[in-house]
């Protein structure tokens, strides 16, 4: 499991260095997870460890976004003055961006077979 | 603590707890076995997700203790440092999809691209419309990409980064609570559709109970979160100077 944890903590350090010494705007775990996937597909899968370890991070994907969540706190007397724009502006937004991109790959991937 | 101190008067009990990391790392993990555990009674409704409750049950404690969230992020630190490793690791059920995911590259980016630019154009001219400050508009544009994509395109195009991650917060929470209703609504049902959508508009916190509910649709929403960050990078500069926001 150490492997497993340390295998991640590489290809997220890797992805870190890059994108800071390149100044991308991508985030370091994004282009961690880049390289091991292209990892991955030229070793033909991960080694059951990995996996495992892997699915255990992701069993509490959920609970790992719970501490910047709670910085909603921070930010209270901006929501308050701008209150009816948000709360139309996100609902709404995000209804749109769900349904065009689910409704759209549904169809062309069901065309595409 | 010697003995004969003890019992120490409550509040600097507390005084001392506020700048050690054990008590903000106990309540999050505390209250989010609760949450699971009222989750799972309940059925896994989308209004009992545990992420959404835990958030609102632990804001409501800052906000009534008067803690601030500074003292409460030196203990939740540990949690959220694991966001970082966990993001990585979701090249594992992408890698077990990776087979579909590249026969389907053209869907996957028409229906991305789309939905990015949909969601982001639309939230910026509803903003606008109903009279909120250029500062917000501006940090609403990449609301639905993961956090730290979301503040690098804040910054870089003058709004604020701590908005923008409160705003990306809301959008994931919502999107949670509402994908899988506002997508059997217009009958999207294939797996692939389902996390791909949650992805592009509500990053990893509607991935995560994607993922919950199935593999593919985990690994689809993976996907996009990564995606969406460099389509909407790209695409929210070009939103703004085309409406002039």
């Amino acid at each position: 499991m150490v492997r497993a944890i340390m295998i991640l903590l590489l290809c997220q350090l890797a992805g870190t260095i890059v994108q800071q010494a390149f100044g991308l705007p991508i985030p370091g775990p994004v282009m961690g997870l880049v390289l091991l996937l292209a990892i991955l597909v030229w070793r033909g899968g991960p080694d059951p460890v990995l996996h495992e370890t892997a699915s255990g991070f992701l069993k509490y994907l959920g609970l790992l976004f719970v501490p910047a969540g709670v910085g909603v706190v921070t930010e209270l007397q901006e929501l308050r003055a701008n209150a009816l724009a948000i709360a139309i502006a996100i609902p709404v937004s995000t209804i749109l961006g769900l349904t065009v991109t689910g409704v759209l790959m549904q169809r062309l991937a069901r065309a595409d077979g | 603590m010697p003995m004969d101190r003890f019992p120490l008067p409550f509040f600097h009990v507390w005084a001392y707890l506020q700048t050690q990391p054990l008590l903000g790392l106990t309540a999050t993990l505390c209250t989010w076995e609760f949450c699971s555990l009222i989750d799972s009674r309940a059925g896994h409704r989308a209004i009992t997700n545990p992420t959404v409750l835990s958030i609102a049950l632990l804001a409501a404690a800052l906000l009534i203790t008067h803690t601030p969230y500074a003292a409460y992020f030196t203990g939740a630190q540990y949690v959220h440092f694991l966001l970082g490793p966990a993001t990585v690791a979701l090249a594992i059920p992408m890698y077990a999809n990776f087979a579909s995911i590249r026969r389907h590259s053209g869907p996957i980016l028409v229906s991305l691209t789309a939905g990015s630019i949909v969601a982001a154009g639309s939230a910026m001219l509803i903003a606008r419309a109903l009279g909120a400050s250029h500062q917000v508009v501006i940090s609403l544009g990449p609301k639905s990409v993961t956090t730290p994509i979301a503040m690098g395109i804040a910054q870089n195009l003058g709004g604020q980064p701590s908005l923008t991650a409160v705003f990306v917060m809301i959008t994931g929470i919502f999107g949670t609570i509402i994908c899988t209703g506002a997508l059997a609504l217009v009958r999207v049902k294939d797996w692939r559709a389902l996390g791909l959508a949650a992805g592009t508009a509500a990053h990893g916190l509607a991935t995560a109970r994607m993922l919950r509910l199935n593999e593919t649709a985990g690994a689809y929403g993976g996907l996009a979160i990564g995606l969406n960050g460099i389509v909407t990078s790209l695409a929210v500069p070009v939103l703004v100077k085309l409406f002039g926001f």
